[in-house]
């Protein structure tokens, strides 16, 4: 067992963890914050994504003892006051979504995607999206989305 | 995944002290962590080596660049100085898998994992680094020994990777469309000692193409290996690709390499 100690959307958080704790687990099982999913659990489907310190990773391949200290957002801190981010606005203004499942890793790594670069391209927000995998979209509403909260933010 | 023993360490002779040939040590975790869930590995001790600061870090000399080993691939990836210095290699780091993985995993444990697609030995061959461990120096001929093998010892840590500055150098690669490892990936680099062509991703192990290496020595361009035949012995064929056809394939890249030097 490990302590650790996290912030997450701006409330800190201390609990005692089994060692092998990724942070997909503590943030869904033991916190019940489910809003981030988990598809493959192996790093490749991007369901799971959230940022660490203002990066985007993918939960299911971190530690949460690994991470003790740092400052965590999920898809549920995105929300002020009760009013979407804009890249929530865009993904339900031009259907970036239909299962849904993808969505809060789009989301999340697509907001890291327009820290580094205001206005990418298509190109741009396609490779920046090779690591989330959508099954249902076929991804031209995902980069419409994408596009149009680069407009807004 | 089953359960171990977390230990975060703060210097290099804490973590070798507490390794054994039932421990791994965590830098990036992104091969570790998938593989304890497979099943494909089970440890008893995970030692975070990512506290020790001098592992990470780039240091750029006139003649070399040093990178730490828990350096992520998005640190190489955006480095003015590597930029500069090495672009082909900045461009090989922002080539990998996506841009989480490239926020997490690491240059050494990309190189201790020594997968036979992985990029970055390509350019430990063909940038004649040396791989600096908390024992020894070792050269990058001998540190890749075969399929996922390196001539790490137990409880060895690697300290940091220097590489030499090359007068030109592109690396070139086939992405398998869904993890961007090399399908066949081509390092080229022309130092003033000669030419290297490293090549990943077509046999078990990256290795030097000595034939065109020579021939490009001589006469560095793509149309001096345009009538080299390249062997498909000993290259791998699955469902991505062929032997033939990845013979065919380090040849193209090797050309495309040498275009973009
Ligand atoms: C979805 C996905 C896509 C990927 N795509 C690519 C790609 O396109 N190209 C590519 O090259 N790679 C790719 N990778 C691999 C990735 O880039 C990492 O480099 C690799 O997984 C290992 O690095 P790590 O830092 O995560 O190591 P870890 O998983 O933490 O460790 C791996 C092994 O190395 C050992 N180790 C780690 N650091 C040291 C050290 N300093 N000294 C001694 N031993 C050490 C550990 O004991 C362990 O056995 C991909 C991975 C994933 C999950
Ligand atoms: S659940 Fe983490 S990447 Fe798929
Ligand atoms: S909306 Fe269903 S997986 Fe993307």
């Amino acid at each position: 067992m490990s302590k650790v100690s996290l912030e997450i959307n701006g409330k800190k958080i201390s609990k005692e963890i089994p060692d092998h704790t990724t942070l997909s687990i503590f943030l869904r099982d033991i916190l019940n914050l489910t809003g981030t999913h988990v598809g493959c659990d192996t790093s490749q489907c991007g369901a799971c994504v959230v940022h660490v310190d203002g990066k985007s990773i993918k939960s299911c391949t971190a530690l949460a003892a690994d991470l003790d200290g740092s400052k965590i957002t999920t898809i549920e801190g995105l929300t002020t006051n009760g009013k979407m981010h804009p890249m929530q606005e865009a993904f339900k203004k031009l259907h970036g979504l239909q299962c849904g499942f993808c969505t809060p890793g789009m989301v999340m790594s697509a907001i890291d995607l327009l820290k580094n670069k205001k206005n990418p391209s298509d190109t741009e927000i396609r490779d920046w999206l090779e690591g989330n995998i959508c099954r249902c979209t076929g991804y031209q509403n995902i980069v419409a989305a994408v596009k149009e909260a680069a407009s807004k933010m | 995944m089953k359960t171990f023993n977390y230990h975060s360490v703060k210097d290099v002779k804490e973590a070798s002290k507490l390794s054994s040939s039932k421990s791994a040590f965590l830098a990036g975790g992104m091969t570790t962590i998938p593989s304890m869930k497979l099943g494909l590995a089970n440890y008893k001790d995970i030692i975070n080596i990512k506290g020790i600061k001098k592992l990470s870090g780039i240091k750029v000399s006139g003649k070399t660049v040093t990178i730490g080993s828990t350096t992520r691939h998005a640190e190489v990836a955006n480095s003015k100085e590597i930029k500069k210095a090495i672009p082909s290699l900045s461009a090989l780091a922002e080539g990998i898998g996506d841009p989480q993985v490239r926020n997490r995993g690491t240059i050494g444990g990309s190189i201790a994992n020594n997968d036979p697609a992985a990029d970055y030995p390509s350019a430990c061959i063909a940038l004649n680094a040396v791989i600096h461990t908390n024992n020894r120096k070792i050269d990058a001929e001998k540190f890749f020994r075969g399929m996922f093998e390196t001539s790490l010892k137990s409880g060895e840590i690697i300290e940091s990777i220097e590489f030499a500055i090359p007068q030109k150098s592109s690396y070139q690669k086939y992405p398998n469309p869904a993890s961007r490892y090399a399908i066949v990936g081509v390092y080229v680099a022309k130092h003033k000692s000669g030419v290297n062509v490293a090549v990943t991703g077509a046999k078990s192990c990256v290795y030097n193409d000595k034939n065109l290496s020579d021939i490009l020595s001589k006469n560095f361009s793509a149309d001096a290996i345009n009538n080299t035949k390249i062997s498909a012995s000993g290259m791998n064929s699955d469902i991505h690709a062929s032997a033939d056809y990845r013979a065919n394939m380090v040849k193209v890249f090797a050309k495309k390499a040498v275009e973009a030097c």
